[in-house]
């Protein structure tokens, strides 16, 4: 902590001056071991706080109403899990053909979005055709456009085309998605060889066939990435389903359990059992992969 | 071969090929995405009765933007709020982030992916569910929150920075401050990664010839971290930016949907979402998603003028 404070100003870097004797006497820049345990310290109990509300969500959904409520409120687990997934159950008849819901949507749009976007990704990154680069730009303009902008116009639309209350508002809008035309596009031109794609050609293959037989096996750690991007994002989806969606019975998983909320006393112990069923999935997900899942997100920001 | 015959002649000219290829997106956008944006526009000029279909539409010029700018009284205090949180929540975002980069960049070796992905994991998971856990943490009597500090009031130095009583987080006082919380919390950990994938772009002898001139661990950040990464502090600001002036989710779900006692909670997002739904009026609240659309972009745009480098 001290040493901090007593550094010499000189050695500032960026200037950097040559200073060969004390270099040799200090390998090593004098970092105090205290400094270095306090920062690291801190950032591992940030780590814990950030962990804190799964934490209580998991311990919420094994405890009665009256356990959570008691204060100090529990932290380890308790015995009402049954009775917590009964009520909500009981409250939620329609849990299960929410969860349902939430899967297919979810597995729909990933399917079509790996189809598409490989699609696009090829033609962007293999092939050569006017305006190319303009299209290009004009996709990835389109993911600046703020969300929230859509929410009243496509409620409309999907009412005018009957789609109300139908998934499928939800499933073919995002079946192309811009996101994932870039990771492709990226992923394809420093993947795949060109020379297999030209010996091909003239093997007398059509373009289709290129990217169905040769550029599409090679894609595997792409297409992983961009699954997950996409499942995660359609299980999540919140605000889609609720223009769209009117009906109970119809609901995906985050709608379903938003209506537990606000009637009376709310349950918290079947609520958090709820929770946790719709956050599993994802803490599952990110335990395999969370390194592929970071990179495919932050990649955008990196090429930048 | 039959096959072979087949092979040579493509369903699609090969010079279509590619825009085939990328004709789902332009084909889907322009249903799902240009279409609604052309129809929210004219929208915005009409008032319009949507149970009377397309006759219901009457052609009302700029009434719903004057409506909105000039006698909307909780849109103004949506804005308000929505500025309230986009602040208080997202400059200490990027304040953390900046030197929690850093330290994950220097320490932990290959425990590094995670601890980052502890920091990490809130921005994937589902706000809904996670959003209405902390409003059990924030409750007033059983919360959490309420139970940290009256523990932490016991601490010497601490004690005295916190509240001498169970705060009542739905009061309107204090719902902002949640909110924004829980903000932060969600994306703490999507800037510190995008920081953390900037900062790794660095030369390392360039660090590494600094920490042989006897530069510490915080010389080093302020001066060869922090101007390095001037890009990426722009890119995540302009993110950030974009992000909470359409924060909808979490205070949605904070407030049960109303905004909250006297709306203290409710952002312009919402508002609007309120306007369509709630009352019917999609015309106002077509004027209003413009309006905080311009709103977007001109932030943006003073930002890219403060922080941006070039486009």
């Amino acid at each position: 902590m001290t040493s901090l404070s007593a550094m010499p100003t000189a050695a500032l870097p960026g200037a950097a001056p040559r200073r060969a004797a004390p270099a040799r006497h200090r390998p090593r820049a004098p970092e105090s071991r205290a400094a270095l345990l306090i920062g690291r310290a801190a950032v591992l109990a940030g780590a814990c706080v950030m962990l804190v509300p799964f934490w209580f969500m998991f311990v919420f959904a094994t405890h009665t109403n009256s356990e959570i409520l008691a204060m100090p409120p529990p932290m380890w687990f308790g015995h009402a899990l049954g009775d917590n997934l009964r009520d909500l159950l009981e409250r939620l008849p329609t849990f299960w053909w929410n969860l349902g819901w939430s899967l297919y949507v979810a597995i729909l749009t990933t399917a079509l979005n790996l189809f598409f976007c490989a699609l696009a990704g090829h033609a962007f990154a293999l092939l050569e055709f006017a305006g190319k680069e303009r299209f290009y730009a004009a996709i990835m303009l389109t993911m600046l456009l703020p969300g929230f902008i859509f929410m009243v116009p496509t409620a409309l639309t999907m009412s005018w085309l009957g789609w109300t209350n139908e998934h499928r508002a939800l499933i073919v809008p995002g079946a192309c998605g811009a996101l994932g035309i870039f990771l492709m596009r990226q992923y394809i031109e420093s993947a795949i060889p060109r020379d297999l794609v030209e010996a091909a050609r003239l093997d007398g293959c059509s373009e289709f066939m290129i990217w169905w037989r040769v550029v599409l096996p090679l894609l595997g750690p792409a297409l992983g990435t961009l699954a997950l991007i996409t499942f995660i994002g359609s299980w999540n989806n919140f605000v889609g389903p609720l223009v769209v969606l009117r009906d109970m019975d119809r609901y995906t998983l985050p709608l379903a359990l938003r209506s537990l909320q606000g009637s009376g006393q709310t349950p918290w112990g079947a609520l958090c059992a709820g929770a946790a069923i719709a956050v599993l999935p994802l803490l599952a997900m990110f335990a395999f992969a969370s390194r592929r899942l970071i990179a495919g997100l932050t990649a955008g920001a990196v090429k930048h | 071969m039959h096959a072979a015959v087949r092979s040579r002649r493509p369903l699609i000219p090969a010079r279509w090929a590619p825009y085939v290829f990328i004709s789902p997106f332009f084909i889907l956008f322009g249903a799902f995405g240009l279409f609604p944006l052309l129809f929210s526009i004219g929208l915005s000029f009409h008032q319009w009765d949507p149970v009377a279909g397309v006759a219901g539409m009457h052609w009302v010029g700029a009434d719903n933007f004057v409506y909105a700018l000039t006698r909307d009284d909780w849109l103004r205090k949506a804005l308000f709020n929505t500025l309230w949180i986009a602040l208080v929540s997202g400059i200490p975002q990027h304040l953390v982030a900046l030197p929690l980069a850093w330290f994950l960049h220097k320490g932990f070796g290959r425990w590094r992916n995670a601890v980052t992905g502890a920091y990490f994991l809130p921005f994937i998971t589902s706000t809904v569910a996670i959003s209405l856990v902390f409003s059990s943490l924030f409750s007033k009597d059983f919360g959490l929150v309420n139970a940290a500090f009256s523990s932490l009031r016991q601490v010497p130095v601490l004690g005295w920075l916190m509240p001498g009583q169970s705060i009542d987080w739905a009061q309107p006082g204090y719902t902002k401050w949640m909110i924004s919380a829980v903000v932060f919390w969600r994306y703490v950990g999507w800037n510190t990664v995008l920081y953390l994938s900037a900062i790794q772009t660095i030369p390392q002898d360039l660090l590494e010839a600094a920490q042989i001139d006897g530069a510490s661990s915080r010389q080093r950040f302020v001066h060869i971290v922090l101007p390095l990464l001037k890009p990426m502090v722009f890119f995540a600001v302009t993110l950030s930016i974009i992000g909470n002036l359409q924060l909808f989710e979490e205070p949605f779900i904070l407030t049960g949907g109303t905004g909250g006692i006297d709306q203290a909670g409710k952002t312009a997002a919402m508002h609007m979402y309120a306007v369509a739904f709630m009352d019917g009026d999609f015309g106002t609240a077509s004027a209003i998603a413009w309006l905080l659309f311009v709103l977007i972009a001109g932030t943006t745009w003073i930002n890219k003028r403060l922080l941006g480098t070039r486009a």
